[in-house]
């Protein structure tokens, strides 16, 4: 594996991979001597075309941890929002000697077409783009949803896990319908009509515009970010009316099982998609989804860039 | 190049193998075994003899884009590909909405020299779709202009269609729709449909193009004139002409080469090269098209050629712009996908790609049949032989070209544009 860009070109046992060495390094964040020596020596950008603080963040720390040289192109006052293309910022970067590449952009395939092209020679890691995936936000909530309910199993078989909100737009959903069922959970997507793509009928997931039919029965409910914008583009007519129908509050969160759990990408829109007491109840694993978020991203790092050091150290 | 030409061995349209003797811009011969003493001869024993070809939708980007393409320069990719006839579109910088712009583009046409080039006249001011462009000013100007078109933006409003629709009559002309509600394609990338579901691309939704069909068919019925469909792509936008033409309305279509072989399983590689406006759409769409293209429901073939300079192509999906070469790959296409597999006959290729578009145009001296007397605008194609489609070897100003690296059957060997040789390729 030399880039990530879709949870598509993961097989099972790639992604268990990802999970069981994020597992590992956990235990070493969890340690006195946080930092690992893997990638001393390597250069790693963020190059973030969009704004993303706590991805960025995310990606930094984990680099960090692993030694590498961490180069942070932001969005604000970056090349590209100066229009210079994604073809000459990859030039420019590859002429820096860069090793892997992470980007967010807000065009869907950005990430593929940066690895496809012969722009640049390292590795691409896909942190987000456009409307298309999300694949690192997606094996954290797959390590979390394990690490909560897999019951010591390796995989997801047998859970049920509800993707509840804006489908259409949403990077992190389109990921995590792939990985999630690959890891042998069943997927239920919980929308508006107006907010879930025309094919969806092709994705391996059923399809509820009931919330209070499918909670009940589900493990987790991943709740996504809905933003106000989507109101004038008519694809539901007010807040309120998101809120009763799709958003998760107390009432929604009785009906669920004992032990299901409450996960959020963030950043949460508290009142519209999840009220307060939801986002902060016993239930919610919202914040340990960030801190799983750096496990995953070093697992990620080490597993694209240390291997081929070895194979560069066999000289 | 000497005026007289002799065109040994080649078979006709219809089937008949003859030689075929050029004299002062005209056919001067048919028969078996004709003797030209010092006549430029073209061994055609292994081709295929089709009158010119002529391109109702061609994208020569000059007066404003000749970084892409000039009159010229899209000349020389027509010649190669066959074509001895070429319809300007109208979408130049300044739009083609005067008189002045289409003798322009006209007499650009005329000085390359080595096909005819009709200028498209806009259908409103500035592709703007609000108020009507100086048709009749084009239409009596020296370029003669009997099309009409917006393209690349739709005539959306009712209204300003149904009045472009009737006052064309008085010129005999047409207005060629570029069929795309615009509400319900707004900021759209590629087909609607799995593909976008899964790739996260805005899709374009194939009702879009058959809402725009439906309406334009009833309003030419209603006001007695003539319409065109620009690139149609849908299954459901073939059978509302299949509808339309049984009802008698004067209905023509046109269907592109790409639009015949390529589908939006392409766009998974997110490169641009393969986004064009109308999108590629899905398999069962292409096999209504062909099947349509057979049956004549589709008049003609037209190649929408859209030259683009590299840079708006070699960047992300949605910042590329729309557009894919044609010119020089349009026969071979039709010959893989219509005659290899049977759907068409060669007499049929004819027709679809010569006769009903000068038709259409009114372009009174090209589409002829291969006849005695008949002005001498020929295509000369090997269909057997295979050639690898190179972007960097196209006759184009751009190398935007979604067959790069495809093999293709049918090489074009020589191309005759008013009794000259405008292209000769090289003999294998």
């Amino acid at each position: 594996m030399r880039h990530l860009l879709s949870i598509s070109d993961l097989s099972k046992s790639d992604a268990l991979q990802i999970l069981n060495t994020a597992e590992e390094l956990a235990r070493v964040s969890d340690g006195p001597m946080k930092k690992l020596p893997t990638l001393r020596g390597r250069t790693i950008v963020n190059l973030f075309a969009e704004d993303s603080t706590r991805t960025r963040i995310s990606f930094e720390a984990a680099a960090k941890r692993l030694s590498a040289d961490v180069i942070n192109f932001s969005a604000k006052g970056s090349s590209v929002s100066k229009g210079e293309s994604l073809k000459d910022t990859a030039q420019t970067l590859q002429a820096m000697g860069a090793d892997a590449v992470i980007i967010r952009h807000s065009a869907s395939g950005a990430a593929q077409r940066l690895a496809d092209s012969q722009w640049m020679a390292g590795s691409v890691i896909n942190a987000g783009d456009g409307t298309h995936e999300h694949p690192s936000q997606a094996l954290l909530d797959a390590f979390t949803i394990r690490k909560h309910l897999a019951h010591g199993g390796d995989d997801l078989t047998g859970l049920h896990i509800a993707i509840v909100g804006d489908v259409l737009h949403s990077r992190v959903a389109r990921s995590n319908v792939l990985l999630l069922t690959k890891l042998g959970a069943k997927v239920t997507l919980v929308a508006p009509p107006t907010l879930l793509p025309v094919g969806v009928e092709s994705w391996p997931a059923s399809v509820s515009f009931d919330f209070d039919s499918v909670i009940e029965s589900v493990d987790a409910v991943m709740m996504l970010r809905i933003q106000l914008e989507r109101m004038t583009e008519l694809f539901f007519p007010n807040a309120r009316e998101y809120s009763r129908y799709f958003g998760l509050n107390k009432d929604r969160l009785k009906q669920m099982k004992p032990n299901a759990i409450v996960m959020h990408p963030g950043p949460m829109n508290r009142g519209l998609e999840i009220t307060a007491d939801s986002a902060d109840s016993a239930r919610s694993v919202i914040l340990e989804q960030v801190t799983n978020g750096v496990s995953v991203r070093m697992a990620i790092l080490y597993l694209l860039l240390a291997g081929s050091q070895e194979i560069g150290a066999s000289e | 190049m000497s005026s007289t030409i002799l065109i040994s061995g080649g078979t006709l349209p219809d089937g008949k193998k003859s030689d075929l003797l050029i004299k002062d811009g005209v056919i001067a011969e048919i028969a078996t075994a004709i003797k030209a003493e010092g006549a430029h001869t073209i061994d055609a024993s292994k081709a295929i003899l089709l009158p010119g070809l002529v391109d109702l939708h061609t994208h020569l980007r000059e007066p404003g884009k000749e970084d892409a393409e000039t009159v010229e320069s899209g000349s020389r990719a027509g010649v190669k590909g066959g074509f001895t006839a070429l319809s300007a579109m109208a979408n130049t910088s300044p739009v083609a909405d005067t008189a002045g712009v289409v003798e322009q583009v006209y007499r650009l046409g005329q000085s390359a020299g080595l096909l005819d080039v009709f200028p498209i006249g806009a259908v409103t001011r500035g592709l703007e779709g609000e108020h009507l462009a100086e048709i009749g000013a084009m239409a009596d100007s020296v370029a003669r202009v009997r099309v009409f078109s917006d393209d690349g933006h739709c005539v959306f409003d009712p209204l300003v269609m149904r009045r472009a629709l009737e006052y064309v009559k008085k010129f005999d002309g047409v207005i060629a729709q570029h069929a795309q509600e615009p509400r319900l394609t707004q900021g759209s990338q590629m087909n609607e449909g799995i593909v976008s579901s899964q790739l996260g691309l805005k899709g374009w939704p194939a009702i879009a193009e058959e809402a725009i069909i439906a309406r334009d068919v009833l309003l030419a019925d209603h006001v007695q004139s003539r319409l065109h469909i620009c690139h149609l792509t849908t299954a459901g936008g073939v059978e509302i002409i299949r509808w339309a033409k049984a009802r008698g309305i004067d209905v023509t279509a046109e269907v592109t080469p790409h639009h015949l072989l390529l589908t939006d399983e392409l766009a998974r590689s997110y490169d641009p090269v393969f986004k064009v406006n109308p999108p590629l759409r899905t398999e069962s769409d292409v096999m209504a098209l062909r099947e349509a293209l057979a049956d004549g429901t589709i008049d003609i073939v037209a190649t929408d050629h859209a030259p683009h300079p590299a840079e708006t192509k070699e960047c992300e999906w949605q910042e590329a712009s729309f557009g894919m070469l044609g010119l020089e790959t349009a026969l071979s296409i039709v010959n893989k996908t219509m005659v290899e597999t049977g759907l068409m006959n060669w007499s049929t290729v004819a027709e679809r790609m010569s006769y009903a578009p000068a038709r259409i145009g009114r372009y009174s001296h090209q589409g002829q049949e291969l006849a005695v007397g008949a002005p001498a605008h020929i295509a000369v194609m090997d269909p057997t032989q295979l050639f690898r489609v190179d972007r960097d070897l196209v006759a184009s100003r751009s190398r935007n070209t979604p067959f790069h690296g495809m093999e293709l059957p049918g090489r074009i060997l020589a191309t005759i544009f008013a009794g000259r040789v405008v292209f000769e390729g090289s003999h294998a």
